[in-house]
């Protein structure tokens, strides 16, 4: 049998449209993506067969990380300066305007309100630094979690609630979370997990 | 202009041919395989970061806590229509009934709590009729946020819509402790 001698020359492909494709995806992704904010908490979420997205707006979302501390959090910036502003009021606590402005863009706090000042006057890394220790207190005595709610539900009286806790959190933390909710009268809310594939029954 | 424009590059290309070097008009070919692999390097990128940065939630509906100053019957539940479950770490302690309970110890595997759910379904349905079984949730102390989470969704999958989630009393932590220094 003759061999067929196989061609030597290359074949050169135009790349030029797939090239303009991925770009064009690359272009699209690039645009729609939206970077999670830096979180004070690291967490591991649970997973769960839920398959309800998360609200992007109007949402008040209680962390707590795996050792157990309570960190809380809002999504706008306007939320969060008429939740300062309550604050002043309610415990005469005055802000000026650098710590306001450092106030609107933190996406979760953990200090309780006697620090909250002094932490506001920190710098960034320091912050940091403080987040790894911190805890809102929930205590039946100084529950200011449950202030930090309610100034939340009267800056924002459609806000949601959601909690964002570590896989590992102890429960009997989130039982606490749950009994404050309850003495405002929050009988719905959000656990926030990822997704998890449907058992085929 | 225009036209003077159209007539400067079409005289010069006749005088090429006699006195300058001619250019070679074959196009020159860009190796465009680097391009495409970073290409695609970033867009698995963002594809991935935009599919992992949706989290879901849960709904959950808790009772209303009942005020000191008020008189509230708590909901009679016929004892044959419930399981009871004290949910620890990793572990479920599951009794049916109400007088006597005898313990028994399950997981959270396929095998384990759902197949005791739909077990004890099919026996309350048998009795009762559809949709009359009654899960009472009981969370120990010892049990991770995790578990919690499982228990509910637990809940989802057997499409279980009455349940109750309720305080631990001292008699149940007795029963598992009983439980675990007999095993």
């Amino acid at each position: 049998m003759a061999k067929f001698k196989a061609k030597k020359q290359n074949i050169a492909i135009d790349m030029t449209p797939m090239v303009d494709l991925a770009f064009l995806l690359i272009t699209f992704f690039m645009l729609t993506v939206k970077f999670r904010a830096p979180e004070a908490v690291e967490v591991q979420l649970p997973s769960s067969i839920a398959d309800t997205p998360l609200p992007a707006q109007d949402i008040l979302v209680i962390s707590v990380s795996r050792d157990g501390r309570i960190f809380f959090g809002v999504d706008s910036k306007h939320t969060r300066l008429a939740i300062l502003d309550k604050i002043r009021e309610r415990y005469g606590y005055e802000f000026d305007e650098q710590e306001k402005k450092i106030f609107s863009v933190l996406p979760e706090i953990g200090v309780p309100f006697e620090q909250l000042k002094s932490y506001l006057s920190f710098g960034e890394l320091e912050r940091k630094a403080i987040d790894k220790k911190v805890s809102i207190p929930v205590d039946s005595a100084n529950n200011q979690l449950k202030q930090w709610i309610l100034f939340a539900r009267y800056s924002n009286p459609r806000i949601r609630i959601a909690i964002r806790a570590d896989e590992q959190a102890p429960y009997p933390v989130i039982a606490r979370i749950i009994e404050t909710l309850k003495e405002q009268k929050v009988h719905r809310f959000n656990l926030i997990t990822t997704l998890e594939a449907k058992p085929k029954s | 202009m225009a036209a003077e424009v159209g007539g400067d590059s079409g005289a010069p290309k006749k005088g090429k041919k006699k006195g300058k070097a001619r250019k070679s008009k074959k196009r020159p070919r860009i190796d465009m395989t680097p391009m495409v692999d970073l290409g695609f390097l970033l867009l698995t990128f963002f594809v991935l970061t935009t599919t992992m940065s949706t989290p879901n939630t849960m709904p959950v509906v808790v009772p209303p806590k009942i005020e000191k100053n008020e008189e509230v019957e708590p909901p009679k539940i016929s004892e044959g229509k419930v399981i009871t479950l004290l949910v620890g770490r990793g572990k479920i302690y599951y009794y049916t009934g109400i007088e006597k309970p005898e313990l028994r110890i399950t997981d959270f595997s396929r095998s384990g709590i759902r197949k005791v759910l739909l077990e004890r379904r099919a026996e309350v349905e048998d009795r009762y009729g559809k949709g009359e079984m009654i899960v009472i949730i009981k969370m120990m102390d010892e049990a991770q946020y995790k578990d919690f989470v499982d228990i509910l969704d637990e809940m989802a999958v057997v499409e279980q819509k009455k349940y109750a989630l309720v305080n631990i009393t001292p008699e149940e932590v007795a029963l598992v402790e009983d439980y675990k220094k007999s095993t």
